[in-house]
């Protein structure tokens, strides 16, 4: 049985349609297991070849992958939700209590979005931590580090952005509260604040502008960002391995 | 072989540029004036002309409607008003802090902010928290039909009662 299917996965293999998407082919040699990484559009950001302990969950608890973890669930969540809430204030809290009670799978897709946002959080600051205390931010590396502090940005701003979007009272005072601190800025603060809520008040220029960051803006410039902080792990030569043995002897 | 002319393309002296540098400032030029054109262009887009937004003039209507020696907020407006012995006022209810909406406390006779705890009494002015200015008192007319008008974009730095 197991003969029949692995000569049904190897014939579906070689088959020509699937060689023309895969081209890297069938093998077991290092050579096609590397083109399986360099040759496919996504694996092509991380490298052919890791250190075996770099992989270990000692190394980076896989702080990095969990948060994109929850980054993916709330992008399909996110998608998902879009689907029956409209940035009006007159439908957005009624639309988020028609989620929690008559949607089917409603509530479990809305909590799903909001516990993941609470996780991506802390496994943000997590990584953080992890990256500071092993010393993974130093040169070679110090470049991703920067980007990884604007990431952390760009989760926050998320969060604050998905903050308004229920429209209820914790929602409307925390946003008055925050573009009020926005506008302490001096000289341009004022301004600032009327750029960011459309108006002088948070109203429907206010909801429908953080609709747009929290749903367009902000996840295409976090896609980018993460798409550079990966290739920059495999430019900058790899996951940071940890201080080398001989280094410590030296001393 | 003597007298072979100079490239015609190389400058003479340092002053002038080449066709080459003159079409590469140029180009940049041209881009960076689109580049400022393009900021300026979004920062007005971005800004509103029109604000669909309730009129910050406020019909608080007849004087007899507050008692004598009360603080009565309208939560849909956010203003206090005020009837002294000697008259009326009108007092923004937005926290100077952080903009949440303070409350009369009637059994302490103060204002008080349920966000960061700032207080102030029945004049506006701050007795304790985080609040950084007293709240600010609005300009208020009585209007022909003898009704109480409250400006809530013009708060008065002089303090002046209207009476009745």
């Amino acid at each position: 049985m197991a003969n029949t299917l692995d000569r049904l996965a190897d014939q579906v293999r070689e088959n020509r349609i699937w060689r023309s998407i895969f081209r890297s082919g069938t093998g077991e040699s290092n050579l096609h297991r590397a083109l399986t990484v360099q040759q496919n559009v996504f694996l092509h950001l991380f490298s052919v070849k890791a250190r075996k302990r770099t992989l270990e969950f000692r190394a980076t608890w896989y702080l990095g992958a969990l948060t994109f973890g929850t980054f993916l669930i709330l992008v399909i969540t996110g998608i998902l939700l879009m689907l029956y809430y409209h940035p009006s204030v007159p439908q957005a809290y009624a639309d988020m209590k028609d989620l929690q009670f008559v949607v089917s799978s409603g509530v479990f897709l809305r909590n799903l979005h909001r516990w993941s946002a609470h996780a991506m959080v802390f496994l943000v600051f997590a990584h953080m931590f992890k990256v500071f205390y092993r010393g993974a931010y130093r040169p070679p590396r110090e470049f991703n580090w920067v980007i990884g502090v604007v990431l952390l940005l760009m989760t926050l701003l998320l969060s604050y952005t998905g903050y308004l979007l229920p429209w209820d009272q914790l929602a409307f005072w925390a946003v008055t509260v925050g573009s009020n601190i926005a506008s302490a800025v001096p000289v341009i603060g004022a301004k600032m604040r009327f750029l960011m809520l459309g108006g002088t008040a948070v109203n429907a220029n206010a909801l429908l502008r953080f609709y747009v960051l929290h749903c367009v803006i902000l996840p295409f410039a976090a896609v980018v960002l993460i798409a550079i902080h990966f290739w920059r792990i495999r430019k900058d030569g790899g996951i940071y391995p940890g201080e080398s043995p001989a280094e410590g002897d030296a001393k | 072989m003597p007298d072979e002319p100079k490239p015609a393309a190389s400058p003479e002296s340092p002053e002038e540029m080449s066709r080459r540098q003159f079409f590469v400032k140029v180009g940049v030029g041209s881009v960076a004036v689109a580049a400022l054109g393009t900021a300026a262009f979004s920062y007005e887009y971005l800004s509103p002309n029109v604000l669909y937004e309730p009129s910050p003039i406020v019909d608080a209507g007849k004087p007899d409607h507050y008692p004598p020696d009360s603080v009565t907020l309208d939560p849909a407006t956010a203003i206090y008003v005020v009837r002294t012995a000697e008259g009326f006022f009108a007092l923004s209810a937005i926290c100077t802090h952080l903009g949440c909406m303070t409350a009369y406390k009637p059994d302490l006779g103060i204002i008080a902010c349920p966000c960061h705890g700032s207080k102030f009494n029945k004049d506006g002015v701050k007795i304790a928290g985080p609040a950084p200015r007293p709240l600010p008192w609005l300009r208020m007319w009585l209007s022909d039909d003898g009704n109480l008008m409250v400006d809530r974009s013009n708060a008065v730095a002089i303090k002046q009662l209207v009476r009745v």
